[in-house]
């Protein structure tokens, strides 16, 4: 058995380049259940991130009671991750939401789903009628399931009209998309994790895949372990896991991406590391991007990030030399300042390498959560549904025949809603009514102040869908009590487009509902119809909901028509494009290096990296991309709020393996809760002795907007940074959804900005200050120590263990 | 030779660009991406004007003796709310256009006397002031239909 606490990752299997990845299948089941006892297995995938690791969940007199992965899956070869394996114990909580709760005298009470839906539905109808489509908001996530998006996004575009739909996505995974948008033409993932069998060099940009895809670093470290290794080149301003294996790592100042991408650049452009032909064939942009990176020399950026030229210009061979090139992303880049300037820069990397759709050679745009790419897909999000283009007529009129309904009841006169307009039209008063499926916005938005204020505002009439009463719950007028994972059928489509089904294994409890009926119920009441008075919706099951998705992907770039729910039990899941031309899926996209990048097929005619500013069809049609990529270029601007006297430091917010997003579900597994208990903050030794701060001494740290306090940890993140994880909120605690006394939650500091294109917010940006307040007690910060939050010194902080709780069973070929 | 007006107009009309940028994102700092933006495009616009000082000297400058009609009311203080916000960019989208015809002006004057330097300033500055339009009716178009239907 392996403490799969104390080693996240578990046991190495190496292999060698161009080698299968060796099958290891990790088993948890409960104490006192043996593999004999259970009575089924049932098939699923991740939950509580998005790499996306089959599973198989174990099921006993009609409770769960474990996991083992899938060795038959393509993404995981049967390894599971500390929260796959320990974070399906929520569902057995025993303070579950059981029956909805609605308003009453102030107070949120138990009642009737009749009574809930009568609310809401009475709510919706008067302010239809007396305010029009534009007073509804729908604020989303990336953990439901794919026929769920689908179904709420026809709700929302072709039921009320409105165009304020977004998700949580927008906080993790829209730049991944929208970097995708601006350089290939439209969303898809280019790349597939078996590229990293294949690779020379890998470059992890902004990417602790270590804690946020535990699974595919195991990938990775078994490369490294395996004969002719990987170079790894790593940019993260912390000494995550990910960084300790580096060949080189650019601990850059958080804000300065785009500074150390130019230099890249630079370097690979002088030094004519890129491939003439590929350029000039397949690419739009080259003489821009040169002028623009011409004077980006790697002194010059080495100036602004706080990182040495010679690291920088050894980096930049590299990646400039590497027979095989990946890269991946992930909220380093996406939740900086200039994040799609940044992505589309590491996509420049490969376009101007032509690395692209070849064993080896490819992006990984990562997201954040399990499901984020089915809210990209659907239109669930700030997107229409299969990557169509709001601003091509045609494209909304295909789905306005597919839905049967007039053209001008979808919204398409400008972007969909971000979630941050979402907000502020909310807050001032012009969206009255905010449906919130799956997420915990009082914990997990910037400047929670603010957040808190808009919820509790009279005018807003605010719908919370969860499986807890989370801080956002306690703030609704009605609470709807949700069916989870493991309860419900549905699928979902991970990081690298592999689509698995995830089948019911147990009943809801109590009155809980699955959250397709909660929509579809919803939908029946507002009795929405299509042209010919037809229910607007005509699916009652996920299935169905499937089958009608598919055909609203036919021939386009995420076309599902050959997948069947049948076709994903059993065996592995599937990449996207699946259809007649690809039967079986599609491993990598534009081998052909052919993009998506003509008029009449693109999802977006294109922004201006500073500004937003959109192009229009006739910018676009000028141009004539024809199926080339663009290279698009952006000069380093300086963050909007720096480091000064008075708040001196530049503040880093972010996660650890053992938790996701708001703990929602993840403090609720005792394993990972006891592994990462509280809140703390992490800081340099240097700044740590200049500040009189000694490990678990309680330091608060403020920012203009707000103020947390928690023990410090003294580790390796660079000087002039302190970090702090997102995950700690208040249900846990007396406040029960703000503070009550010390506020713990990071985003109290966070800064209510974001990225000019993808419109993510940037919760790594914004300066702090700290102060010490108490000496420590004895005891260290709650920190783990075998993650990003490593203690600096040695001994005096105990190591992160689970012991005998954790214990997880791996099996290899040669056996246990 | 009336290129001294052009460019005394130009390099007036990026001056009160700057400014209005400035001020707009200021008196609506709650939109925060209308702050920011605006603060960027300001900056922009005052490296106009230092890019337009050395033709200023070399062709002198003629202030406009035509009454200031598009900016006289505008600096009397920006609006309040969604309809406010409207307005505002409106008007900076109207000076903003007065700025790039006057460069395509200037462009066409640069080219019948072959001043390199000059045309190389307008090459360079036309694409951010055409950016810059193209954002306001970005932000617009997106502000519209709340701020017109719904706004309290």
């Amino acid at each position: 058995m392996a403490d799969r606490i104390a080693n996240p990752w578990g046991r190495r299997t190496p292999f060698g380049r161009d080698e299968e990845w060796p099958v290891r299948v990790d088993q948890f089941l409960e104490e006192g259940v043996d593999e004999e006892d259970v009575d089924a297995w049932v098939q699923t995938a991740s939950i509580l991130h998005s790499n996306g690791d089959a599973l198989d969940v174990a099921v006993k007199d009609g409770r769960m009671v474990g996991v083992r992965g899938r060795g038959v899956d393509r993404v995981n070869k049967g390894r599971l991750d500390p929260k796959d394996l320990f974070g399906w114990q929520a569902n057995n909580s025993e303070d579950r939401l059981l029956k909805p709760l609605v308003r009453r005298d102030g107070e949120l009470v138990e009642a009737s789903w009749e009574e809930a839906f009568d609310r809401i539905v009475g709510e919706s109808k008067r302010l239809l009628e007396e305010r029009g489509p534009l007073a509804f908001g729908f604020y989303t996530t990336g953990q439901l399931f794919l026929e769920e998006y689908y179904t709420l996004g026809v709700i929302g575009k072709a039921g009320l009209g409105t165009p304020h739909m977004d998700g949580n996505t927008r906080l993790c995974t829209a730049t991944a998309g929208q970097a995708l948008k601006e350089t290939f033409g439209s969303d898809g993932q280019p790349g597939s994790y078996a590229d990293i069998n294949h690779a020379d060099a890998i470059m992890l940009f902004g990417h602790n895949m270590a804690e946020t895809q535990a699974v595919t670093w195991m990938r990775i470290l078994d490369r490294l372990e395996g004969p002719n290794p990987p170079h790894l080149v790593v940019v993260d301003p912390r000494p995550t896991p990910v960084a300790r294996r580096a060949t080189v790592h650019l601990a850059v100042k958080n804000g300065t991406n785009v500074a150390l991408l130019n230099a890249l650049l630079h370097e690979i452009v002088k030094n004519g590391w890129y491939d003439r032909g590929y350029v000039d064939a397949h690419t739009l942009g080259f003489e821009e991007l040169k002028s623009t990176v011409a004077d980006c020399t790697p002194e010059w950026a080495a100036g602004i990030c706080g990182v040495e030229a010679g690291r920088i210009r050894e980096a930049a061979r590299i990646l400039g030399t590497a027979g095989r090139l990946l890269s991946t992303a992930l909220q380093g880049v996406y939740q900086s300042h200039q994040a799609t300037a940044a992505a589309c820069g590491i996509n420049n990397i490969h376009l101007l390498r032509g690395m692209l759709g070849k064993p080896g050679c490819g992006v990984l745009q990562f997201n954040g959560q399990p499901t984020a790419q089915n809210t990209r897909e659907t239109g669930a999000n700030g997107d229409l549904p299969a990557f169509r283009n709001w601003d091509n007529k045609e494209h909304v009129q295909e789905l306005a025949d597919l839905w049967n309904v007039d053209l001008m009841k979808i919204p398409h006169w400008a972007p969909p809603t971000h979630a941050m307009q979402i907000w502020r039209y909310a807050e001032q008063g012009s969206i009255r009514f905010l449906w919130i499926s799956c997420t915990n916005p009082a914990v997990s938005l910037p400047e929670l102040r603010r957040i808190r204020n808009i919820l509790h505002r009279e005018d807003l009439f605010v719908v919370v869908q969860d499986i807890f009463l989370t801080e956002t719950a306690r703030l609704a007028d009605v609470v709807l009590p949700a069916a989870t994972w493991g309860e419900k059928t549905g699928t979902y489509t991970n990081t690298d487009r592999t689509v698995h089904l995830s089948e019911a294994g147990v009943e809801p409890p109590g009155e809980t509902k699955h959250d397709m009926d909660i929509f579809l119920e919803y939908a029946k009441r507002m009795d929405f119809r299509d042209r010919d008075g037809q229910p607007l919706i005509k699916w009652e099951h996920p299935e169905e909901a499937f089958e009608a998705w598919k055909e609203c992907t036919r021939g386009r770039p995420c076309d599902y028509t050959r997948i069947t729910y049948e076709k994903l039990r059993g065996g592995s899941g599937v990449q996207w494009p699946c259809n007649e031309e690809h039967p079986d899926g599609t491993e990598r996209l534009y081998g052909d290096a052919d993009f998506n990048t003509r008029t009449t097929d693109c999802e977006t005619y294109g922004h201006d990296l500073l500004t937003g500013a959109v192009n229009s069809e006739d910018d676009h049609r000028a141009i004539a991309p024809g199926g080339r990529a663009f290279l698009k270029a952006a000069p380093y601007t300086p963050p909007h709020e720096e480091p000064g006297e008075e708040y001196p430091f530049r503040l880093n917010t972010g996660r650890t393996i053992f938790h996701f997003h708001t703990r929602t579900k993840t403090a609720r597994a005792p394993q990972l809760q006891d592994a990462a208990p509280e809140a703390w903050v992490e800081i340099s030794p240097t700044d740590a002795g200049n500040l009189g701060v000694c490990e678990g001494d309680t330091v608060r740290v403020e920012s203009p907007r707000g103020r947390m306090e928690a023990k410090a940890r003294v580790s390796g993140i660079r000087a002039g940074v302190v970090f702090a994880p997102f995950h700690y909120g208040y249900f846990d605690q007396k406040g029960g959804d703000e503070p009550a006394g010390r506020a713990r939650a990071a985003n109290e500091l966070t800064i209510t900005e974001w990225d000019p294109v993808s419109k993510q917010p940037l919760f790594k940006a914004g300066a702090v200050r700290v102060t010490k307040i108490a000496d420590a007690d004895g005891s260290p910060a709650p920190a783990p120590t075998n993650t990003a939050s490593r203690p600096a010194g040695n001994g005096g902080v105990p190591e992160t263990t689970g012991g005998a709780g954790a214990g997880v069973t791996e099996t290899t070929e040669g056996g246990r | 030779m009336h290129l001294a007006n052009y460019l005394g107009y130009l390099h007036q009309s990026e001056q009160y660009l700057a400014a209005g940028f400035r001020k707009v994102g200021e008196g609506h700092a709650a939109e925060v991406d209308v702050f920011h933006t605006g603060n960027t495009l300001a900056q922009q616009c005052e490296a106009h004007v230092e890019a337009l000082e050395p033709f200023v000297e070399r062709y002198g400058e003629e202030k406009p003796t035509e009454p200031d009609r598009l900016y006289h009311e505008f600096f009397d203080g920006t609006r309040e709310g969604g309809i406010g916000l409207i307005r505002d960019l409106h008007d900076l989208y109207l000076m903003a256009n007065a700025c790039d015809i006057a460069w395509i002006m200037i462009g066409q004057a640069a080219q019948g006397i072959g001043d390199r330097e000059l045309l190389e300033v307008v090459n360079s500055c036309e694409g951010q002031t055409a950016t810059q339009i193209k954002w306001l009716k970005t932000r617009m178009k997106q502000a519209a239909p709340q701020a017109l239907i719904v706004a309290p």
